[in-house]
Formats: structure tokens, C-alpha cells, sequence
């Protein structure tokens, strides 16, 4: 065995030191690295300048974009991205919606939708959950019937969909539609592409507990769909959303956050002072510490583990399931950590000091304004992507065949 | 033995349910939680005038409870309704009166009890991090020394209800260093006083705080509360009630979160079937009632414990109940959202604004892992007496 790096690997990884230190804006880091929240222009920005060089897609196959990056090579990109600051991107449409298509869409819609995906010209949201459906994505009824009049062939489609992230911001969603009622709960589903200006689609924000409004309902009345949105066949939309839901656990696991988060943990509690000491030194907090320290070690090398194994090219199957649970779980702790490195400035909450350009000073520690809400926004974490239970179901069927 | 409360207390605890259920309903509370003022004038004339503030303290100082038993009743209501009214402050307050004050000053229990006035202690600091002694604010002899006052300066962190409060015991240092046991004096002053500054701020979960900065507040001979350099040992009792009243309404508030998660687990379909029925949940679900049941315990504890005379055996059960709390009650507020998957996370959803109150009672008074170590301390200290 050899866990080091090639030196090419090495190589890459100065690349890319090189070009985040070049070209990601320091405010955008500073803001990520403070913990506030993203406007839509920024977010467009960071993906705007990830196109130019040719690093947005990272995973699409060269002759779509990609960089025709190894595993291990876009492993070594999240990392550095996230340690430097660098935003998330938001996933929608490059990581979920792309590789779909690449797979399971026709010419035409390839050439279409994939360049608009990497220009930034339309902004994807998700269409899967529905209320009461929960993790149990297969319970679609948001319902799409197939009607052929004299403007074409259409979809008209009715139902309602929730948990819909950024959908505030978005121009597309990408759905999962029932196109037969009749057949058993994975069969009979569709996967479509739906323009949200359509008439017939209306948007409700969803507060949650941190107050933000990030996530949203979104609601489908006779909603006019052109036939041609339909991804692969009419039918078989699970098997297409199952292939785009291993994209998305695998990002979930957000190793490159994890490690931005400890090392931010680190400063932190080196800072901090308890009983006249650093909380470093206080041996419960270290404890705590040096346990999630220990796990997200352990992490990163099952992570590469499941990278190698899955370098021939394909998708992690359900080791991304794994990936799934024990990255959100070492990030919550991780933010949990945070929040009790805070002590009793966990409790002033300013919703002002959540975006940039709040000019008061902060209340007790930097981080303090952002640390408890992040806490609780994060608590999503296991819930989201399939919740950690339906991972372990997951995990219990397809590696342990129980 | 007998684990009943009295008929006063249940008649009281009844009583305060229907109120608050009535005047703060969710939508209610929210309102007056995320209000300027943090909390409803309305609501707290109601508790005192049903007598709540007055069962904090004993007979002989004006009320009619004071005991353990008293406190814990009235706070696990409060709990159970996410009320943000100001009774810690009236709490601790009115107990360093009773403990340490003049005739005089216990005078100001009759409008704390009365919720005409708000009290509330100003002792934590930037930096001291629940550590009691960590004081810095500095309260040196006036300049005129036949005035015999005195001026302070410095800073306060985290008051609660800061902005509002008319009342203020201020911690300060009179001699010593941070975090020497001797030298900490306690004032009363008011909260408009000349030289108090105040920046208010919201709180997560809802009510408020402030900033407290003490620019040459000049205070006379009568604002000192009990023997100068002496004021630890008042701040640990009063401390101690706070600990109490603390993991009485978290205990309130968990035991909330858990019957609606188990009302969740009941009806929620999933799968076609309630979720309630998969074996992974209700194996987590009894995994709670156990730990809440232990927190109850521990309440009851603290409770019998708070008016030991036996300092090690007092403060051991108290730190015990706290630090209970602390890792219950993120427990069941991490467990009862993931419970509830998305729903979970949302404002429309009562057990949300339960789960943010019962991790952040955690940051107040000391969090679990202070008061694992102090409880440690307190047996390693006791062992070598």
C-alpha cells in the first residue's frame, strides 16, 4: 500500500493551491469563511470563474466540458477549495442534473442543456421530495399526463413538491412526475425538466428554525410541459433518479468541509479561554476534540478507499451511503463543537450579522453570531439526500444482504 | 417515601399550565419572544399576580414556597410552555436578596414578586466562560471617601433581559485577580443607571440579552449587597437556583419534545405504514424516555438538594442535574428533529423552537462538560478533606 500521493497527484494539488489563491475573491472566501450567508451573485461568480477554467464540471467526461479529472484529482479539488474558502457550488445542475444527462439524455438534449448548465445561463433546482414523502422518494404523485394538441406534445402536469433548496433562485427544476398511476410505487415514474416561469408553477418560501428562508414548496397547477423534457423513457424515471441521488451522497459527505471545519474548530479553541486557560487545553473539550480529530482521520482514508475502488470510472454504489452518514455526523459534531466553544455567546442571535457588510463589532467571538445558528441549520444534514436511517436501511440491503 | 408532589404545588402547576396555554400559545409566545422588549409584560403581571414569582421564595421574605420543590414545579411549566419571561433573573436576584441583603434592600423583593419590576444578574463576562470567579469589572472606593460609595467599570456578557431589566446585580472585583475566590463584591444597581451602557440583542431562541458596558458608574454605600470581597459564595447559592430552575425547565421542555415525537412516530406514514412501527425508531424513541426519565431524576435531586447545608453534597446533586440536562436535553432536541426528518427543521413547527431552548439552556450557568468537571472537582476535593 501507498497512501501518499503520486508526485503528479502533488503536482495537481499545487495547481490548485495556485489558482484559488489567484482567483477566488478574497470577500467571497471571507464570507464563506465567516460563516455568512451567499447571495445569488456571489454563488455565480465563484461558478462563473470555476467555467473560465475549465474546473466547474469536474466530473463530466471531457468531451461534455470535464477536465477529465481523476477521482483522486477531484478528491484533492474539494479539499483545497473548501480549506481555502472557496463556496460550495451549488450543485443542482452540475454535480446531479449533468451527469443524468450525460447518461440517460438524447443528443439534442445534451447539446441544449449541458452548455447552459456550465455558462451559469440556467439556474437548477430539485423536483424529488414531496410532503408526507420524506425520504420515501418513490411515493411520487406529483402527476404528469401526456396530451397531444395542436401546439405539440405536452406533459400537464399537477402536484406539489417541498424541500425545494434555492428554488428561490432557479429558472429549471428537474422532477420526478407519476406517469402511471397504475403501476407498483418505482415504476410509472418519469423524469422531467420544467422551465419554473411556466404558468402554473408558484413558489412559497419555507422558514426554518434559524429563521433563514432557503428552502421553499414549490406548486404545479396544469403546469404545461413540452414532451421533449422527458429524460430517457417515459416510465423509467428511478432508475435515472437513483444514478443522480449516488451523486449527490457522495457530495454530501463533504470531507473538504469537514477538515475547513476542524481546522477552524482548532483556532477556535485555541483562542478561547476557560478557568484562564485555552479550552485546547481543558481535557473535556480536548477529548471531544480529539475524538472527531481521530473519526474524520478515519474518514478521509475511507473516503479515498472508496474513491480507488470506484477510479475504473463508475459511481460508488452504496459505499457512497456510508460516505453519507459518517461525513454528516463528523460535520455535526464538528459544529456542534463550535457551538459549545461559544459558551454563553451561543445565545445572542443578530440575523443582520448572517450577511456581509454588518459593520457592529461582534458580539464575544467572531463566530460567535453564526455558530449556534449554523448548528441547528446543519442539523439537516442527517436528514437530507435520504435521511442517515434510510442510508442504513440502504447500506443493511445492498452491502449486507439483509 | 413519596415522589407526589403536594396538592398547592400540583393545584399551582395546573393553574400556571391553563395560564400560560391560554397567553402564550405558540403563535403568542413567538410574538412576544421576537418582540423589542423579549419577552410580554402582559403575560409576567399574569404570573406573578397567579402568584408564580412569589412561590419562588420563602414565607418569611414575602412569598409562600421557596423550597427546591417550589422552584422546580414553577420552572418545568415554563419549560413546558417556551416562556421567555423574566423569572431566572427574579430567581437569583431575589435569592442573593434574601441570602446577603439589608432590610432595605429586600425591600425591592416586594416589586420583583409583584412583576412590576425586572430583575436580572449581571455577572458573566467576555471571556469568563461559566466560570464564577472569572471577574474583572472593577468596583473601586469613590474618591470621596466620607460618601463611602463606590464606581465600577467594565464590561457584563449575556445579561439576560439586559435591555429591560430595571434591577441589576452586578458582580465586581473590589481586590484581586480574575478568577480569585476573594475579592468579588456584588451591587445592586439600576439598570439606567448614569454610565450603563446597553446593546440588546435577540436571542436564538427567543427572548433577549444584552451587552452591559460600566463607564465610572458612580453607586453609594447602600448598593453594596453583603460583605464586601465576599460575594462568591453568594453568587454559588444563587447560582445553585439557577441550576435548579435550569434543568427543571429543560426537563419541562424535553418532556414536550418527547411526547410529540412520539405523536409523530404514531401517525406519520411512511412506506405505507406509521414509522412509529420500524424497529430502528422505536428502539430510539425508548432510548429516550429512559434518558428523560434519568433527567427527572436528577431534578428531583437537585431539588431535595438545594437548601443542604452540606456544601460538597448541595453542589455535587446540582452540578449532577445541570450536566443531566445538558446531555439530555441536546439529546432529545437532536433526536427529536431527526425524528421528524424535514418538518423538523421548521419554524411552522412547534418542536423546533422546543429543541433550540433545550441546547441553549446548555450554554447558560454552565454546560455540561463544566459541570462534569466541577463535579469531578467537588468529589476530589471532598475525598481529600
Amino acid at each position: 500500500m501507498d497512501l501518499q500521493f503520486t508526485p503528479q497527484e502533488q503536482a495537481f494539488r499545487e495547481d490548485v493551491r495556485a489558482f484559488l489563491k489567484d482567483q477566488l475573491p478574497s470577500r467571497i472566501a471571507n464570507q464563506v469563511k465567516a460563516g455568512q450567508r451567499l447571495s445569488k451573485a456571489d454563488q455565480e461568480e465563484w461558478h462563473a470563474i470555476l467555467n473560465t477554467r475549465g474546473w466547474l464540471a469536474n466530473h463530466w467526461p471531457e468531451a461534455h466540458g470535464g477536465p477529465g479529472w481523476s477521482t483522486v484529482q477531484r478528491f484533492i479539488f474539494d479539499t483545497e477549495c473548501a480549506l481555502a474558502g472557496g463556496p460550495r457550488i451549488v450543485p443542482f445542475g452540475v454535480n446531479m442534473l449533468g451527469p443524468v444527462l450525460i447518461k440517460y439524455g438524447n443528443a439534442k438534449q445534451k447539446a441544449h442543456w449541458l452548455p447552459r448548465i456550465l455558462s451559469g445561463e440556467d439556474w437548477w433546482c430539485q423536483g424529488y421530495s414531496e410532503p408526507g414523502a420524506g425520504s420515501d422518494l418513490a411515493s411520487v404523485k406529483t402527476t404528469a399526463v401526456r396530451v397531444t394538441d395542436a401546439s405539440g406534445d405536452h406533459y400537464i402536469v399537477n402536484g406539489q413538491k417541498t424541500w425545494t433548496t434555492q428554488g428561490q433562485h432557479a429558472n429549471m427544476i428537474f422532477c420526478l412526475v407519476r406517469t402511471d398511476r397504475e403501476a407498483k410505487a418505482q415504476s410509472g415514474i418519469s423524469f422531467l425538466l420544467m422551465d419554473m416561469n411556466s404558468p402554473g408553477v408558484d413558489l412559497r418560501p419555507i422558514r426554518t428554525l434559524d429563521g433563514d428562508c432557503e428552502v421553499n414548496e414549490v406548486f404545479f397547477t396544469n403546469v404545461k410541459v413540452p414532451a421533449e423534457n422527458l429524460v430517457g423513457e417515459e416510465n423509467k424515471g428511478w432508475t435515472y433518479a437513483k444514478y443522480l441521488l449516488t451523486y449527490e451522497r457522495t457530495g454530501i459527505a463533504g470531507v473538504g468541509f469537514c477538515i475547513a471545519a476542524l481546522a477552524k474548530l482548532k483556532v477556535i479553541a485555541a483562542r478561547v479561554l476557560k478557568n484562564g486557560k485555552p479550552l485546547d487545553q481543558d481535557p473535556l473539550f480536548a477529548a471531544r476534540m480529539a475524538r472527531v480529530d481521530i473519526d474524520l482521520e478515519n474518514m478521509k482514508t475511507t473516503n479515498l478507499r472508496v474513491i480507488a475502488a470506484a477510479a475504473s470510472g463508475g459511481v460508488p454504489g452504496a459505499e457512497s451511503s456510508m460516505l453519507k452518514i459518517r461525513g454528516t455526523e463528523i460535520r455535526q459534531e464538528i459544529l456542534s463543537l463550535i457551538r459549545r466553544a461559544m459558551g454563553p455567546y451561543a445565545l445572542p442571535f443578530e440575523e443582520e450579522a448572517q450577511y456581509a457588510g454588518y459593520a457592529e463589532p461582534p458580539l464575544g467571538e467572531p463566530e460567535a453570531t453564526t455558530a449556534a445558528a449554523h448548528y441547528f441549520n446543519y442539523r439537516k444534514l442527517s436528514i437530507f439526500g435520504g435521511s442517515n436511517e434510510i442510508q442504513k436501511n440502504i447500506i443493511s440491503k445492498m452491502i449486507l444482504g439483509l | 417515601m413519596n415522589f407526589q408532589h403536594t396538592e398547592d404545588r400540583r393545584m399551582l402547576a395546573d393553574s400556571l399550565n391553563r395560564f400560560l396555554s391560554e397567553k402564550n400559545g405558540i403563535g403568542l409566545r413567538h410574538q412576544s419572544a421576537g418582540s423589542a422588549l423579549g419577552f410580554s409584560r402582559e403575560v409576567y403581571a399574569g404570573l406573578a399576580e397567579l402568584g408564580t414569582i412569589g412561590a419562588l421564595f420563602p414565607e418569611d421574605a414575602g412569598g409562600f414556597g421557596g423550597t427546591g420543590f417550589d422552584v422546580s414545579v414553577v420552572f418545568e411549566c415554563l419549560g413546558r410552555n417556551l416562556a421567555v419571561e423574566p423569572l431566572l433573573g427574579a430567581l437569583v436576584v431575589g435569592q442573593a436578596l434574601i441570602a446577603a441583603g439589608t432590610d432595605a434592600q429586600r425591600a425591592a423583593l416586594e416589586s420583583i414578586m409583584a412583576g412590576t419590576s425586572v430583575a436580572a444578574l449581571a455577572h458573566e463576562e467576555p471571556g469568563s466562560h461559566y466560570e464564577l470567579s472569572h471577574v474583572t469589572l472593577s468596583a473601586t472606593a469613590a474618591s470621596d471617601p466620607s460618601a463611602g460609595g463606590w464606581v465600577l467599570n467594565g464590561r457584563k456578557a449575556v445579561v439576560p433581559m439586559g435591555d429591560a431589566a430595571d434591577l441589576l446585580l452586578v458582580s465586581a472585583r473590589t481586590t484581586g485577580q480574575p478568577l480569585d475566590a476573594d475579592g468579588i463584591s456584588l451591587f445592586l444597581v439600576r439598570g439606567d443607571a448614569p454610565g450603563v451602557s446597553r446593546r440588546g440583542n435577540g436571542r436564538i431562541d427567543g427572548g433577549r440579552t444584552a451587552e452591559l458596558t460600566f463607564t465610572n458608574v458612580a453607586v453609594d454605600a447602600s448598593a453594596l449587597l453583603g460583605a464586601p470581597g465576599q460575594g462568591l459564595t453568594v453568587l454559588e447559592r444563587i447560582s445553585g437556583y439557577a441550576l435548579l430552575a435550569l434543568a427543571a425547565e429543560s426537563l419541562g421542555a424535553m418532556d414536550m419534545a418527547k411526547d410529540q415525537t412520539l405523536e409523530y412516530l404514531r401517525t406519520r406514514k411512511q412506506f405505507g405504514v406509521p414509522i412509529g412501527s420500524f424497529q430502528a425508531l422505536q428502539h430510539r424513541m425508548a432510548d429516550l424516555l429512559l434518558e428523560v426519565e434519568q433527567a427527572r431524576s436528577a431534578v428531583i435531586n437537585a431539588a431535595a438538594a438545594v437548601e443542604d447545608t452540606d456544601r460538597t453534597a448541595r453542589e455535587r446533586a446540582l452540578s449532577a442535574a445541570k450536566y443531566s440536562v445538558g446531555r439530555i436535553g441536546t439529546l432529545v432536541a437532536e433526536e427529536s428533529i431527526q425524528m421528524h426528518g424535514g418538518i423538523g427543521m421548521t419554524w411552522e413547527l412547534p418542536l423546533a423552537h422546543y429543541a433550540k431552548r433545550l441546547v441553549m439552556i446548555d450554554h447558560q450557568f454552565g454546560d455540561e462538560d463544566h459541570h462534569l468537571a466541577r463535579f469531578i472537582a467537588l468529589g476530589q476535593a471532598a475525598a481529600c478533606a
